[in-house]
């Protein structure tokens, strides 16, 4: 492992069946870098968070968290990552404190009570702790599911479009819990179709396109015209000519 | 193995108080098996002897019955709410997710057993507590039934059809604890001797013990994408 490299991707080939969703892909992420993860739909971007997460296990290639190979040290790597995906993982019929409870048990937190309260805290959900989650909008929701992925203090949070379905008020709410995360050094993957808002928050931006990282730039070395103009560059670039493809 | 029973515990507290604040899964099951006794009830016009014979037999495709939709229910919960993808991220072994689903379920079966034995008692007018060991035997026979469905409804919640894959996955390998658990049953409400009770014990006893053990060695596999 590199020097503060905390997630390293070599050769990562993932099949399903006869369907190859990831080519051979390699990707580093250095410890307390925010990388925003970009590509069209179907790119493997699910697929790919899916195997840093240990829900999936990759074909071939190496993958390693925090200095652990999964899927080898699976369970190791599940104590240092904190996974938020489009739907929160929540249990409608708990309330919003009895859930973090369940998670922080199964995570083995110590000092519960405590830690439940700072995380319900930090998502400014205190007042509704002893509220039925299904009682909640969709943005309180997500917002809990964030409380809920950073309860163990992980050090990688993984994030799978969590701005999905939710409206603008929300996806505000939600960047502010985010961005203190990642200013308590947290390093933080997130797969996103919307680009304008990943461009205020990300360190670097890396966009996969047929089952590869196919550009990568970090924020301060973003082209004048911006992220969109580089997303477009990045996956014309990476798209074969008609007469190839066919 | 502290990580192991705190898991556990966890799981079964969360299955236990969900289900206390939505009743959704034992209010279904229990209709189910109170409708089953019902019409077996009305179906057949029995006289004493054939009822004595036929009441293991009833008792147990309503406990089945219901069971498999508490089963589907109760994984299909999971599944839905993107619940199952939280239980696996969390760094414990994944036996004890489904130990602790499993426990849940049979709480759940043994709960619906505890209601439909008496008002089968009275609808049937077959007194189903005189015979302690029949109560032994509905544990033992919900026991071999969950654990292997708990690992069956795993597998199936996965398909889109899992509502009509898991009774076409269960029922043929729960076939030797219902012969056993009809069987012996029905020996302990005709008071035969226990020599010929016996067989069926070991056998459901048997059953139970190798059922949760492939349950304990293929679950990881059986979650894993």
């Amino acid at each position: 492992m590199q020097d503060s490299t905390l997630i390293e991707v070599s050769r990562l080939l993932k099949r399903f069946g006869p369907k190859v969703v990831l080519r051979g892909l390699d990707f580093h992420v250095r410890q307390g870098e925010f990388v925003a993860l970009l590509g069209p739909n179907g790119a493997g971007k699910t697929t790919f968070l899916r195997i840093l997460a240990s829900l999936s296990a990759p074909s071939a290639g190496r993958v390693s968290v925090a200095g652990c190979d999964l899927p080898r040290q699976a369970t190791a790597v599940r104590q240092k990552l904190g996974v938020v995906s489009h739907l929160p993982l929540l249990y409608g019929d708990l309330t919003a404190e009895e859930n973090l409870r369940f998670y922080g048990r199964m995570y083995g937190v110590d000092a519960l009570e405590k830690r439940v309260g700072e995380v319900l805290t930090l998502v400014g959900l205190t007042s509704r702790r002893r509220d039925l989650v299904r009682t909640f909008s969709r943005g309180m929701q997500q917002r809990l599911a964030i409380g809920r992925a950073i309860l163990h203090d992980p050090e990688v949070l993984l994030l799978d479009e969590p701005h999905t379905g939710l409206d603008q008020d929300a996806c505000e709410m939600l960047d502010e819990v985010l961005m203190q995360v990642a200013a308590r050094g947290r390093t933080v993957v997130m797969t996103s179709h919307d680009l304008a808002r990943v461009e205020e928050m990300a360190s670097r931006f890396d966009v996969l396109s047929r089952g590869r990282i196919c550009s990568s730039v970090r924020r301060d070395a973003l082209p004048p015209d911006g992220l969109l103009a580089f997303y477009r560059r990045a996956l014309a670039e990476a798209t074969p000519p008609v007469e190839e493809a066919l | 193995m502290r990580g192991f029973l705190r898991a556990l515990g966890a799981v079964v507290w969360k299955d236990l108080a969900a289900e206390l604040r939505s009743r959704e899964l034992l209010s279904s099951m229990l209709v189910f098996a109170l409708l089953v006794i019902f019409i077996f009830n009305f179906a057949l016009e029995l006289d004493a002897v054939a009822r004595a014979n036929v009441t293991s037999g009833v008792l147990w495709v309503t406990f089945v019955f219901a069971g498999t939709l508490g089963l589907n229910r109760s994984l299909a919960v999971e599944k839905d709410r993107g619940c199952l993808d939280g239980l696996l991220l969390a760094p414990v072994d994944r036996t004890a997710i489904y130990f602790g689903k499993a426990i849940a379920n049979l709480v759940f079966m043994l709960v619906v057993a505890a209601i439909v034995l008496p008002v089968y008692s009275i609808l049937y007018n077959v007194n189903l507590f005189a015979q302690g060991g029949l109560l032994w035997v509905i544990f033992l026979g919900a026991e071999g039934y969950t654990a292997v469905g708990t690992l069956l409804a795993a597998m199936a919640v996965q398909a889109r059809t899992r509502d009509i894959l898991l009774p076409i996955l269960l029922f043929p390998v729960v076939i030797p604890v219902l012969v056993a658990a009809v069987k012996a049953s029905s020996g302990y409400l005709q008071r035969l001797p226990m020599e010929e009770i016996l067989p069926w014990l070991q056998l459901l006893l048997a059953y139970d013990v190798i059922f949760t053990s492939i349950a304990f060695m293929v679950f990881e596999s059986v979650v894993e994408e």
